[in-house]
């Protein structure tokens, strides 16, 4: 599914952000990318969906070469890609329902599609029955799972996570990955940058350790391996 | 691209010109400047223009025929005249027929001379190609019996000039216009999209096409032109029937005619739609290049 070799990359103020990286990570796995901030964590998963582009290096996610991808074509890699933030990243202006819907309109989609679609992630996220409400009138919870929903609603097949529990309270992460457990058992990759060590310690999958540049620790089921 | 989608951008693009509401006004209104000067300035080049054309295309010589030269001479001078090289046509007029012309033109202080004609008869010489007026002109009056040959050298290429300079000054002024309009249609442009950063991230993080995220935003720069276009069109062509509908009787008699009302302003009004959605269209180019980075 995703494939790095010797991926380097420089950023034009000169810093390194990915010191030759390597890894490859199957479809249907679930995999944790832990380490300090400034380790390169962001670089890594920016780079997933084409917001950062390699220096050097060979990159290919779900076969697409991102180090050759030409602008025009990364919307196409990101039809592929659901992605979610910590910071939610909703339209205010929207409700929930609209707010799902908008990943299907702008590329396109079939109305009654887009209909049918939403309704059934926002049953699957379990907001069903807020779908006129709008953020604002929302927990940070039910607004991260919004986000997830805009991020599944297109049968994407790997979604990139960057610290979705950050901005949660630890109740509310629970449910968050216990849904993130669900959309994976569904067979689509997920790749979650995380600060959070007791998730990654009870919820047991991949560990990826990224610190300057590099990957210093890759163990299938492991610990966070950082003190809290 | 689908009518659906059509139909969203062009939503999308009439909500945010309400939502931006001054810089509407001021770019609208800097548009309606622009174009209504573009259009006066329209107005007043072609109808110089076409009266350079008609004066040009009127150039006539006038042929003074010697006094005392007979009846039997004067009709060998006709046709001697109008089998030279490039004549269009002779008329000849007497000198009591120029008389009474005068007298038409300049008053009945004219009648004086109706006891005793100090005027020639003379001939009205037209040539084919306008622009040989004076080389024709120089073989009449080779001729014996031709007193002298008249034209309006010299009053067309003053014309012309006339036509030039302003032409030069009008164009200067009009781009420099042209460019306020269109910096300030960016300038509304760019506001949009800081005002919907948010929203153009997510569609780019979902995957909508760069088109997509740049379509409303033309759409916007071409409404602010089209609106800024209705007025000009409405107030130049309402100039323009007064214009016409005054000058037209006053006009009757002369060698040149204004540009009839119709087909010209449907043209005018064509040309500042066209260039109120350019002014548009390209303004908010430059902002999505600049702030659009898709």
């Amino acid at each position: 599914m995703i494939q790095m070799k010797n991926v380097y990359k420089k950023y034009s103020n000169g810093i390194v952000a990915l010191n030759g990286m390597n890894v490859e990570i199957d479809q249907g796995e679930f995999v944790y990318v832990v380490g300090p901030s400034g380790a390169g964590k962001s670089t890594f998963i920016k780079m997933m969906y084409r917001e950062e582009r390699p220096t050097s290096g060979q990159m290919f996610v779900d076969g697409i070469d991102i180090a050759t991808l030409k602008n025009s074509k990364v919307p196409l890699l990101r039809r592929q890609i659901g992605v979610v933030f910590q910071d939610f990243k909703l339209l205010p202006k929207l409700n929930v329902y609209e707010n799902v819907a908008f990943a299907l309109e702008v590329i396109e989609e079939k109305p009654e599609e887009i209909r049918k679609r939403v309704l059934k992630v926002l049953d699957l996220v379990g907001l069903k029955h807020k779908a006129r409400m709008f953020p604002t009138e929302l927990s940070g919870g039910e607004q991260q799972r919004v986000s997830i929903a805009r991020s599944i609603v297109n049968k994407p097949k790997v979604v990139i996570a960057d610290e979705p529990t950050g901005n949660l309270d630890p109740e509310t992460s629970w449910d968050i990955m216990r849904l993130f457990e669900q959309i994976n058992k569904s067979g689509t990759t997920i790749l979650m940058a995380t600060h959070n060590r007791e998730i990654v310690n009870s919820m047991r999958h991949r560990v990826i350790a990224i610190e300057g540049g590099l990957i210093v620790r890759d163990v299938a089921g492991g610990d966070y391996g950082y003190e809290g | 691209m689908k009518a659906r989608t059509l139909g969203r951008h062009f939503r999308e693009s009439l909500k945010s010109l309400g939502r931006n509401g001054w810089m509407t006004f001021a770019s609208v209104s800097a548009v309606t400047v622009t174009l209504l000067l573009v259009g006066v300035f329209v107005l007043i080049m072609m109808n110089l223009n076409k009266i350079a054309d008609d004066v040009e295309n009127d150039v006539e010589m006038k042929v003074f025929i010697a006094l005392e030269t007979g009846q039997e001479d004067i009709d060998r001078l006709e046709n001697e005249i109008s089998v030279l090289p490039g004549v269009e046509s002779v008329d000849f007029s007497t000198k009591e027929e120029e008389l009474t012309d005068l007298i038409l033109n300049f008053g009945d202080d004219f009648s004086l001379y109706e006891q005793n004609n100090p005027l020639f008869d003379v001939f009205y010489v037209k040539s084919i190609d306008p622009q040989q007026t004076e080389k024709v002109a120089g073989e009449i009056s080779k001729i014996d019996q031709i007193e002298k040959v008249e034209f309006g050298a010299g009053k067309i290429e003053k014309l012309f000039n006339v036509l030039n300079t302003g032409r030069n000054v009008g164009l200067v002024l009009i781009l420099a216009l042209l460019f306020t309009a269109m910096f300030l249609i960016s300038n509304t442009i760019r506001i949009t999209i800081v005002a919907r950063r948010h929203e153009i991230e997510i569609m780019k993080l979902v995957g909508a096409t760069n088109w997509f995220v740049r379509i409303p935003f033309i759409l916007e720069g071409m409404w602010l032109g089209l609106l800024g276009s209705i007025i000009p069109i409405g107030l130049v062509a309402a100039l323009y029937y007064n214009v016409t509908v005054y000058a037209e009787p006053r006009l009757k008699n002369e060698i040149f005619q204004l540009l009839e009302f119709s087909p010209f302003i449907y043209q005018v009004s064509a040309l500042i739609l066209l260039m109120g959605i350019f002014i548009g269209v390209w303004g908010s180019f430059m902002s999505i290049r600049k702030f659009l980075r898709v």
